[in-house]
């Protein structure tokens, strides 16, 4: 009888009970391929051969020693904000305001590059820079995770309102107290002694970041603190239940997770850049919840995805010098990447159930 | 039309995964009268009535308006029919007023707001409503929202009302007056509907009652022909023997003694009153009423988890050596003073267990802690998995597979095999059987007599009364947040309870 039922939906959707993993991957890498043929289209609209367009993406951000050295660092950032904020997103504590974070810690390690690069030894100026962005990034996630756990505040918006007031600091100080030459409105390259060394050509952000992958990973898998942060993630109720103090551990969530922007702070004004500017975070906060969210919050994963963003980057600036390709083009591009990769998590948590067929469980 | 068929319904089925939350329904609502839904709180009630208002669509069987089969795919094709439902909760605008909100998603109505005032006022005033088109939502009471809905119903030309549990919410003068309303819409012709648990009110208000008991439609009587006596027992039904196994504990101790607990939800609306009773160590403390009475309240106070008013709550330990006051500690605390407390909540995935984990981590839950090291001891939690997975049976592909995943009775398993693992002095549980095979249910109900018979004190909530009449030695009966008796479990009658359940009827709505 109900197949007569007019109007009755031609496509249902229907949660799917689990997928094997490793199918689940296959998708996800599918639907990369997926991407990287949509992507066709809007380069040949622009009259240009999309094998070609690709392989100077990758040129752009591979070919070349220098190419790849940019793309590695810009790829420094992204992996260790993505690591900052995977504590919290695994805890369902949404922290927007890792460009915050990154900002107050590079003030904090710009405040003793300023002052005392000359008053201390190279390694123990650049602890006590790490240090200090560590903690002052700490504190500034902190804040807003503190207000969660004691008056409930809505901690997207207060993350995100943090981010302009740190990005504020920088600018008055930018202006005011840290202005080099009177009316530059430029903050002056920090001594030499305050920069990051290199190995292998690129500053050893790198190194820091990889150490993190490895630390956040014990952190979230093995120890007492991970495990109630994911307790508290899949359910507020059962943490209770268990005995945890929720608040606290929001609030040492965010400590550690500020303390790890931070630590990206410092490396971007001390390696990269080799001063501070108000947009010293220029968006990588953003950007690494992507990175975060596709790599599932698996430290491993976020290496991949992050030098996937870097490689996207660097190879589209690339494709406008030689082909001439609009840069908005590769940007079009990225964008079909970044939604066929989201999206396929659609098709792995859901089923679609057509009308004809109709199914009984039981 | 006076007394037609406005809607009939045929053979309605509806499952939600494994769940059958109606199971071949049939029903019928009549114009000019009022039709009660009777049935404990899920049976069915809300379920089947959302798929007269559009929010669901049956699985199976037939809608007939006036004769015609009809199918009603959303709340809108719900209004072509001239069906309206006020739902349990509200959805108005708070900041707009009365009439802004009833003419709210009208999309053919030019907003002509001077007219829609006046035909609220028209509405109001042929039916008996109470309420002034520009006031704005935020500055009403409770009622005078729910009167709001009910006009916004009427003014889409609804002529076939739905209400989700008016009264619930309501004081009893403001329910005589909204009965009043009932009544006069009745005149006019409109069909009614009523969900409700409470049994004074069917009595007082319907024409009919359509009695649902665990999905299945059990019937419908004709209010002036029945009675309360006759309706709980359509309710609950009749007794059945399952021949649990209900051994004696020579040496019952005092462990648990609760004196005028009251506690206040967040709203400050009563969940407990004045509520006192012992548990006794070797004991299995039945607690029956109708859901939502105060049950999960009274566990919750018990484990610290609940913020209470007043009261005590004095732990005795086995050794009787010294009481322990629980009221004003933190679960953290009241572990960490060494009450032997177990706890399986009703919620079993959003509060017992963490459903994305596997069983190891799910132990862990009570053994995090343990060890002087950062990390954690996933050796002991490994061993104590792998012991409940052989000696209850669970049916999962490894100890990492996440309890999400299992079926409901496995994820009981889990839940119940860690709260005894570790040896306690008090178990409390919460609908321990809900949604379980019978073979399941009685792996947890001989897990229950073992730990009595180990003279654990057992506190067993549950909604089947067969069950707590076989499986308890004595029934602490709750009825809106109130202890309306304590029962020797072996010396009474499902009748008796029942009635136990709602006799302090007038008291709920407050």
């Amino acid at each position: 009888m109900s197949a007569e039922v007019k109007k009755a939906p031609l496509i249902r959707l229907a949660k799917k009970d689990a997928m094997d993993p490793k199918k689940a991957w296959a998708i996800r890498v599918g639907s990369i391929l997926f991407a990287l043929i949509l992507g066709c289209i809007p380069i040949l609209i622009t009259g240009n051969n999309p094998i070609t367009a690709y392989i100077v993406i990758l040129q752009g951000s591979l070919g070349k020693t220098f190419y790849f050295k940019q793309t590695i660092k810009l790829a420094i950032p992204l992996l260790g904000t993505a690591l900052a904020i995977a504590p919290c997103f695994k805890m369902r504590f949404w922290n927007i305001g890792a460009e915050g974070q990154i900002t107050a810690g590079a003030i904090g390690a710009s405040f003793f590059a300023i002052y005392f690069a000359k008053s201390m030894p190279h390694v123990l100026l650049l602890i006590v820079m790490m240090a200090a962005a560590a903690l002052i990034g700490g504190i500034w996630a902190m804040i807003p995770g503190y207000f969660k756990a004691k008056y409930n505040t809505n901690e997207t918006l207060f993350t995100l309102m943090m981010n302009y007031i740190a990005i504020g600091i920088v600018a008055w100080l930018q202006g005011g107290p840290w202005e080099g030459r009177k009316g530059t409105q430029q903050i002056p390259l920090f001594d030499k002694n305050a920069y990051l060394p290199t190995v292998f050509g690129i500053h050893i952000g790198w190194i820091i970041v990889l150490v993190l992958v490895i630390l956040v990973h014990i952190y979230m898998n093995y120890t007492k603190q991970g495990y109630e942060v994911a307790v508290i993630g899949d359910s507020v109720n059962t943490a209770r239940y268990a005995g945890m103090n929720v608040g606290w551990i929001m609030v040492r969530t965010m400590l550690v997770s500020g303390a790890i922007c931070g630590i990206v702070g410092f490396i971007l004004v001390s390696g990269q850049n080799k001063t501070i500017t108000s947009n010293v975070a220029d968006g990588v906060g953003f950007t690494a919840i992507t990175v975060a969210w596709l790599g599932h919050l698996n430290a491993f994963a976020m290496i991949a995805i992050s030098l996937i963003l870097a490689i996207l980057e660097m190879g589209s600036s690339y494709l406008q010098q030689v082909l001439g390709v609009p840069s908005a083009i590769s940007e079009i591009v990225s964008g079909i990447l970044l939604f066929c990769m989201l999206g396929c998590e659609f098709f792995i948590n859901y089923q679609m159930i057509f009308r004809s067929k109709k199914e009984v469980k039981a | 039309m006076q007394n037609s068929s406005a809607i009939e319904l045929k053979g309605i089925t509806k499952r939600f995964g494994k769940v059958v939350a109606n199971d071949s329904i049939n029903l019928e609502i009549r114009r000019g009268e009022i039709l009660s839904l009777l049935g404990e709180n899920g049976s069915g009630k809300t379920t089947l009535m959302n798929m007269l208002s559009g929010i669901y669509q049956p699985d199976e069987g037939q809608i007939y308006a006036d004769g015609k089969q009809i199918s009603i795919t959303s709340p809108k094709d719900a209004f072509s029919y001239g069906i309206g439902m006020i739902h349990q909760h509200y959805h108005l605008v708070d900041v707009f007023t009365a009439a802004q909100n009833i003419i709210l998603g009208l999309s053919e109505e030019k907003l002509d707001i001077k007219n829609t005032n006046e035909k609220v006022k028209e509405i109001c005033s042929k039916y008996g409503f109470d309420i002034n088109p520009t006031m704005k939502v935020y500055d009403m009471s409770v009622s005078q929202k729910q009167t709001v809905e009910i006009v916004k119903v009427l003014y889409r030309g609804a002529d076939i009302l739905i209400l989700d549990e008016p009264t619930a919410v309501l004081t009893p003068q403001e329910t005589e007056k909204l009965f009043d309303v009932l009544r006069n819409m009745k005149k006019d012709g409109k069909a009614i509907v009523i969900i409700t648990h409470k049994l004074a009110e069917v009595m007082a208000i319907s024409d009919k009652v359509a009695v649902l008991r665990k999905g299945k439609y059990i019937g419908t009587v004709n209010t002036a022909e029945t009675n309360p006596q006759k309706l709980t027992d359509m309710m609950v039904g009749h007794s059945v023997t399952l021949n649990i196994d209900r051994p004696k504990y020579d040496n019952v101790k005092e462990r648990i003694v609760i004196n005028g607990l009251t506690c206040l939800d967040q709203e400050g609306i009563t969940k407990l009153n004045n509520v006192s009773f012992t548990a006794y160590g070797g004991e299995i403390l039945g607690v029956a009423g109708i859901a939502g009475s105060g049950q999960k309240e009274l566990l919750e106070c018990m484990t610290g988890l609940y913020p209470i008013k007043s009261g005590s709550i004095k732990y005795i330990p086995p050794e009787e050596d010294k009481e322990i006051e629980l009221v004003g500690l933190t679960p953290k605390k009241i572990r960490s003073l060494g009450v032997g407390m177990a706890f399986v909540p009703e919620d079993r995935l959003g509060m017992g267990l963490v459903g994305s984990m596997g069983m190891t981590n799910n132990m862990m839950l009570r053994s995090w802690k343990s060890g002087k090291t950062p990390f954690v001891n996933k050796k002991a939690p490994e061993a104590l998995a792998k012991k409940i997975w052989d000696d209850l049976e669970v049916v999962t592909p490894s100890t990492s597979f996440p309890v999400r995943r299992m079926s409901g009775g496995n994820i009981q398993k889990v839940l119940v095999g860690r709260e005894i693992a570790a040896m306690p002095n008090v178990l409390l549980t919460a609908y321990a059987v809900r949604g379980l095979d019978i073979n399941t249910s009685y792996t947890i109900y001989n897990l229950l007599t073992e730990q009595k018979m180990k003279g654990v004190a057992v506190v067993y909530i549950g909604e089947e009364l067969d069950v707590l009449l076989e499986l308890c030695d004595r029934i602490l009966v709750l009825c809106g947040g109130e202890v309306s008796g304590i029962v020797d479990a072996r010396n009474t009658t499902k009748e008796e309870i029942g009635l136990m359940m709602t006799s302090i009827g007038s008291k709920e709505a407050k």
